[in-house]
């Protein structure tokens, strides 16, 4: 069912935990639904210095937001707002096509805590949404695998 | 490495001697039991022997007993051949919330078709209340279908008294005893059914074949159209070694029904009893002990199922969720959700089904390494990092 490389990331998850202080935390998904992921960074001089993830959900989505922090950690905030699931999908060498939201939601994790960094800083990142109604926007990604 | 099978519910290995049963009507009497020489005879024979030894094994009589390809052709026949044959008395079906999908999509599909159908609630603990059913029957009721034992919960409905309301109000009463045949003691008289559906990997037969139990009497329209087999009413040449290997292990099921329960119960409770213990924030879901002796399924609060899963597999331990991710859709379990748990717990559930086979061992061994694997999910998991800084 899982790729080598999505148990391997779910076995052993990168950057599992919280930092204190974090720059910016971001929280997408509901209990409701099953997953719910939890992003910290720690942004030094427009550089992701730490990276940390928290989730409940299923193995592809602790998967997926392991491969997240991997994917930003070390990065600039530019090149994170240019992170997407599909990234996160052919960095795990797949998903079944009923995980592919969990590389949305890893995807919309990484944003929302940026998005909170730039709140928080009172600054604006060139090519940053603002995180969607968590609910509606989980719906929906259910909705259009059906 | 272990290698501990924990999921009896979903199926069971094929027993040796039902193999072995079975065996001889693959190479050597392999004729078409419609057939008239002799070694469709032979398997013709086999055929006729088999349908009384489950006939006998159920207090049925040979004509009762029809054989299909398992539990949810069963169910799909019993439900949608009555309602067809009867659609002149009525068009209203009770069936209860927490059915196997074989039943409620049967349902739902009926319901496309124009007729109507109540899904009664069932408590906190999965049972269905007769009074509910006593109150839900009305003119146009032709039909009540509520399972023997529930499949994720283990919860045994009061089936004997449903069935006596059924008969003192003249409606037909189906129950899908895919759970239950040849792990409790079921005498179709005795227990007022009209229908009842079994399958027989559920007990160590083979996949691919099982029975509808039609007591003499009810009309049925067939929904197999074919060839004149089962009197008419299933088309289709017979699953001859199926049906052989399907009475051997209900036989053998029911032989040594005591003894295996006895031994069940014990473990079943001796995990109950441990996991209680050595997990917190965790919540047996079904009835305490009107359930079956093999189910064993626990809720873990701030943990999902499917991980949960995942880390027994690597430890060698095979069970199931409840979870939307296992389940393959986006809401959990319907049973979870209708015995009253929130979807977020409902997630976290863990199924446990043991079977004769399963040692105290290998529970020793499973309720070793199920707290550390509990708590490693519970440090991923945000909801418990909130909970923890609520309870500070």
């Amino acid at each position: 069912m899982y790729s080598e490389k999505v148990m391997d990331h779910f076995m052993n998850p990168r950057n599992m935990g919280e930092l204190e202080n974090a720059s910016g935390v971001g929280v997408v998904g509901n209990a409701k639904c099953g997953d719910i992921m939890k992003i910290y960074l720690d942004i030094e001089d427009d550089i992701i210095k730490d990276v940390k993830f928290k989730t409940f959900g299923c193995g592809a989505a602790v998967a997926t937001s392991s491969m997240a922090t991997e994917l930003v950690k070390g990065k600039t905030i530019q090149e994170a707002v240019k992170l997407t699931n599909k990234a996160v999908l052919e960095s795990l060498d797949g998903l079944p096509p009923v995980k592919v939201h969990c590389s949305v939601l890893a995807e919309e994790a990484i944003h929302a805590a940026l998005w909170d960094y730039a709140q928080k800083n009172g600054i604006e990142i060139e090519g940053l949404k603002p995180p969607t109604d968590n609910d509606d926007h989980h719906h929906d990604i259910h909705d259009d695998e059906e | 490495m272990h290698k501990i099978y924990f999921d009896h519910a979903a199926t069971t290995s094929t027993r040796k001697e039902v193999v072995d049963a079975m065996l001889p009507y693959f190479i050597e009497d392999f004729g078409n039991p419609s057939s008239i020489y002799e070694v469709a005879r032979r398997s013709k024979q086999a055929v006729d022997e088999s349908r009384q030894k489950i006939a006998d094994l159920l207090g049925a009589d040979f004509s009762e007993i029809y054989f299909t390809s398992g539990g949810t052709e069963s169910d799909n026949w019993a439900i949608k051949g009555v309602a067809e044959s009867y659609k002149n008395k009525g068009n209203h079906i009770i069936t209860s919330s927490i059915e196997h999908h074989a039943v409620l999509h049967t349902c739902q599909y009926l319901e496309s078709q124009g007729y109507e159908v109540t899904y009664l609630p069932v408590d906190e603990y999965g049972q269905v209340n007769p009074e509910d059913v006593k109150k839900a029957i009305k003119n146009t009721t032709i039909l009540i279908s509520i399972m023997y034992a529930n499949n994720e919960i283990g919860t045994i409905q009061p089936i004997e008294e449903i069935g006596r309301i059924a008969k003192e109000r003249g409606v037909l009463f189906h129950t899908d005893a895919v759970q239950a045949v040849g792990h409790i003691p079921i005498d179709v008289k005795k227990a007022n059914v009209d229908l009842l559906s079994l399958s027989g990997h559920k007990f160590h037969g083979p996949k691919g074949i099982g029975a509808l139990y039609v007591r003499k009497g009810v009309r049925i329209k067939a929904i197999l159209h074919g060839g004149a087999q089962e009197r008419n009413r299933r088309g289709g040449t017979e699953n001859v070694p199926g049906i052989v290997g399907l009475a051997t292990a209900l036989e053998l099921a029911i032989k040594d029904m005591d003894e295996n329960n006895k031994k069940m119960l014990e473990l079943r409770d001796y995990i109950i009893e441990g996991i209680s213990q050595k997990v917190d924030f965790v919540k047996l879901n079904g009835h305490p002990t009107n359930r079956l002796a093999n189910n064993i399924n626990f809720t873990f609060d701030f943990i999902e199922g499917e991980s949960l899963l995942l880390l027994l597999d690597s430890k060698g331990i095979f069970c199931s969720s409840g979870s939307a991710c296992t389940s393959g859709s986006l809401d959990p379990s319907h049973v979870l959700l209708a015995i009253g748990l929130p979807h977020e717990k409902a997630h976290g559930s863990l199924r446990v089904t043991i079977g004769d086979e399963n040692t105290k061992e290998e529970a020793d061994y499973f309720l070793e390494v199920l707290p550390p694997i509990v708590q490693r999910l519970r440090d991923m998991s945000p909801l418990y990092e909130d909970f923890k800084k609520r309870k500070n």
